[in-house]
């Protein structure tokens, strides 16, 4: 006994079942992530002048994630569509950019999250706050290096990621004595933060999660191509159809947290 | 492309399902693939949360009838499970708000929906639409056991030091945030697993309904139950992820410190925060979900009793199209409604004037589902069994509930009414007298093509006479007390307010509505004494209920009474198809009163 339309599409929907059910939970990602990008305007657009940072994270590496997003949701297509013509071994090929695309994403992102777990803000006890990127902790001092002091009138002013570059940077060492607060940007430094590493995070474990899929029927998934072609045809193109969503929204997360 | 498809044939269904292998116990009924099984997996747990939920609600209820007394009968072991917030056998202010918080959730996150949407959803909807299974079997397995996941995390929370979430079943922030006990972490972690569960359930029931429908099943041929069954499917499909996020904001501020909903100035015990949240932002993405949630616990209710009137009555349902087409405005239009749960918070009255708006348009398509039901009553011969008794019982029930939610719609009468015990005794109205008699009617109507066995009409009827009279002396007294003025979620049943105890103050409470507390307090009791005929009756006739003499007892005509009886595995013993719509009763020139939607 078999579930009707598992392969051959339904007459009236031009459906199989599995594809409507991707697009189903696809609608209800659009949800899940529009609701984060909501409160994303809505915590942008009530924070005080000049706490909202910009030009806080690397747009030229954003920018190689993106494409390397991009070319793996074309190799997705490639490998869905040579499989339509009965080719595995391209399929297979295809599927390996993807996967390596997938991990050199991974790869950057978490970097970029490297970069800003050692990202230090050091309120001094002079009043003075102290920005950079801890080099090196002796026994006595903190090393920034590429760092400056905050001055918050300066700060408020800044409206664009180009403004920030232009802020003198330096090597600063401070006394731990003198420290009296310090923090890394971590998602706890700013609500900016905070949505960042929530929407990054989350974007990261559809990343994995989809990666894992499309691993999973390169490998072992891969025995239906004997079995039931057709059938693993339109495995690839589901797994295919979350792929291209997770892309998807990257590309409205770049700019929206990049270049914003 | 098969020949199946091209030709439009049937599901190849065949006799040989109903010998099908013999499987063992762990994949028979843990492990089972089968929506049938399923859908009793999910009815039988979702019952016992229900009853969970309303012990909980019990014990609350002598607190506020007697604060400070010891629990009787339970109090000392109530000590010896949750240590010092129950030190003597007494209910204290924080057990109370953690039994508060939990009964709310459990009984609509872990009750109600699971039960209304999940279990019958699963039993009836791919039979009625006379498919063999749902879309995605193993998907529909693992949505209980993400379900059941769920609610063990609920469960266990009560025991973790500090106990379980204290903030209410809204958990809003900062409070929700800033009680410093892991209650909440596990609130929020068992809800991300029923969002879970629910999202799975959902992309399966829409997927099946659209896909798997048996030849000649076109969309005005479906029952009402499969429409509200659909409606819902896209309320809990597209209004959960919202919570979802929420969720994983508040649990970022709970364990990563963040801020999304904690506002600048904000001091938080023990920590540093770098504030620039928005405690609006988490009152916006909860009921977002929150109202759709309502026509979620509604939707499948009036899906049963139209089933069940229809049936009882030997004649269509009048205005069949008006039913479906409101329930879908009312699909639409429940995602624009969600902001006249905050009229109170400072959002501006602009706002508020469009939700006001909003919410007096959305009453009118449940206005008109109501009243095509009415008037399906008229001139039928009615059969007065117990599961119409329960689905007649529904209609001025969620009349009730319905009508009283006007007052608290408009902005100017909510600020007096809001967070009073009137909005308790509304949506309880909508969702107690409603929505559960609804599911009660239901599964005395199903039972049959469960067990092949009826339950008793004789207890049946008992436990709907109990059930309808304690159900009102509970929640009509709360109306009068919330009109008075008295406020929600206080463990001594606001006796610090009592006019007598501060004389002179101004809204001071009477010793009447106070004393209404005992007189509601006596009712809950009763009425919880009225559900044991129906757990009695429920698991005795299994083995001991008037046996059917036919396949379709109540000479229905929708497909799910056209099966063996429980239905085998693939459900059908031939391929089946639709000639004719959900409610041919009493057709003239028809031999028998009924005539089955599979007869040519």
């Amino acid at each position: 006994m078999d579930i009707p339309y598992q392969t051959e599409p339904r007459k009236d929907t031009g459906l199989f079942n599995a594809k409507l059910g991707i697009w189903l939970f696809l609608a209800s990602e659009v949800m899940l992530f529009g609701a984060l990008f909501s409160s994303y305007i809505l915590l942008r657009v009530g924070a005080a002048p000049g706490d909202w940072p910009h030009g806080l994270l690397n747009i030229p590496l954003g920018t190689i994630n993106t494409i390397v997003l991009i070319v793996s949701s074309i190799t997705v297509v490639m490998a869905w569509a040579s499989l339509k013509m009965k080719d595995f071994a391209a399929f297979r090929r295809y599927q390996t950019v993807t996967l390596v695309c997938a991990l050199g994403f991974l790869g950057i992102k978490s970097y970029e999250y490297n970069d800003k777990f050692s990202h230090y803000e050091i309120q001094l006890k002079d009043g003075r706050v102290a920005d950079g990127h801890l080099k090196e902790t002796t026994a006595t001092e903190y090393v920034l290096h590429h760092a400056h002091y905050v001055n918050k009138a300066e700060a408020a002013k800044v409206t664009h990621a180009y403004q920030e570059r232009e802020i003198k940077h330096e090597e600063i060492t401070v006394k731990k004595e003198d420290v009296k607060y310090m923090e890394n940007y971590g998602p706890w430094h700013s609500t900016y933060l905070a949505i960042y590493f929530t929407l990054t995070g989350l974007h990261a474990l559809h990343v994995i999660g989809g990666a894992l899929v499309i691993a999973f029927l390169w490998g072992p998934g891969a025995v239906m191509w004997k079995t039931d072609p057709e059938r693993y045809t339109n495995r690839i193109e589901v797994s295919g159809l979350f792929w291209h969503f997770v892309d998807l929204v990257w590309i409205f997360l770049f700019p929206v947290l990049y270049l914003l | 492309m098969s020949t199946q498809a091209s030709s439009h044939a049937l599901p190849h269904i065949g006799a040989h399902d109903s010998h099908h292998e013999e499987l063992g116990f762990l994949r028979k009924y843990v492990f089972s693939t089968d929506h049938k099984t399923i859908g009793i997996q999910y009815g039988i747990t979702s019952l016992l949360f229900l009853l969970f939920g309303f012990s909980l609600m019990m014990m609350m209820r002598w607190s506020i009838a007697r604060p400070g007394e010891p629990l009787p009968l339970v109090g000392g072991l109530l000590e010896k499970i949750l240590g010092d917030v129950a030190a003597k056998g007494v209910i204290s202010a924080d057990l109370y708000n953690e039994f508060g918080a939990m009964h709310g959730t459990i009984m609509v996150f872990l009750g109600v929906v699971p039960l209304a949407f999940a279990a019958f959803g699963n039993y009836v909807v791919p039979l009625q639409i006379g498919a063999i299974d749902m879309a995605f079997p193993r998907i529909n397995m693992a949505s209980y056991h993400v379900y059941l996941m769920g609610g063990i995390i609920m469960l266990v929370s009560f025991f973790v030091p500090g106990g379980a979430a204290q903030a209410g079943w809204t958990s809003y922030s900062p409070l929700a945030t800033t009680i410093q006990t892991n209650g909440q972490v596990f609130l929020l972690t068992g809800l991300v697993f029923l969002i879970t569960s629910s999202l799975l359930g959902a992309v399966n029931f829409l997927a099946t309904i659209i896909q798997l429908r048996a030849p000649g099943m076109t969309w005005m041929r479906l029952p009402f139950f499969v429409w509200a069954q659909f409606v819902t499917g896209f309320l809990l499909l597209l209004a959960f992820p919202p919570l979802e996020a929420a969720g994983i904001m508040q649990l970022m501020d709970k364990l990563a410190h963040t801020s999304f909903f904690l506002p600048t100035g904000l001091s938080v015990a023990g920590g540093h925060i770098s504030g620039g949240g928005n405690p609006l932002l988490w009152q916006h993405l909860f009921w977002f979900l929150g109202h759709p949630e309502v026509y979620v616990l509604i939707l499948p209710a009036m899906g049963i009793v139209a089933e069940v009137i229809a049936n009882n009555t030997r004649k269509p349902i009048w205005g069949y199209k008006s039913l479906v087409y409101s329930s879908l405005v009312i699909g639409f239009v429940s995602f624009i409604v969600w902001a006249h749960h905050m009229y109170m918070t400072g959002m501006g009255t602009k706002i508020s004037t469009f939700f006001q708006t909003t919410t007096m348009i959305i009453s009118i398509p449940s206005v008109i589902i109501l009243t095509c039901m009415f008037l399906s009553l008229w001139g039928g011969s009615i059969r007065f069994n117990v599961p119409m008794l329960f689905a007649l019982a529904f209609l001025p029930m969620f009349g009730i509930g319905g009508l009283t939610g006007l007052p608290l719609g408009f902005n100017f009468s909510d600020l007096h009414l809001h967070d009073t015990y009137y909005v308790i005794a509304h949506f309880h109205y909508v969702v107690a007298p409603g929505t559960i008699f609804a599911l009660f009617a239901g599964i005395y109507y199903w039972y049959p093509k469960m067990t092949g066995r009826f339950m008793s009409e004789f207890w049946g009827k008992v436990h709907f006479v109990g059930s309808i009279f304690f159900m009102n002396m509970v929640f009509m007294p709360m109306f009068a007390q919330g009109l008075s003025g008295m406020l929600r979620r206080m463990a001594d049943g606001g006796i610090n307010y009592s006019a007598a105890k501060v004389p002179g103050a101004i809204g001071g409470l009477t010793d009447n509505i106070i004393w209404l507390n005992q007189f509601v307090s006596v009712a809950a009791i009763g009425l919880g004494l009225a559900q044991i005929p129906f757990i009695i009756n429920f698991f005795w006739s299994i083995k001991h209920g008037k046996e059917i003499t036919s396949d379709n007892p109540w000479d229905a005509t929708t497909l799910e009474w056209q099966t063996p009886t429980p239905p085998p595995h693939g459900n059908f013993v031939k391929p089946i198809a639709v000639y004719r719509g959900p409610y041919e009763y009493s057709v003239p020139g028809q031999k028998t009163d009924f005539t089955p939607q599979n007869q040519a």
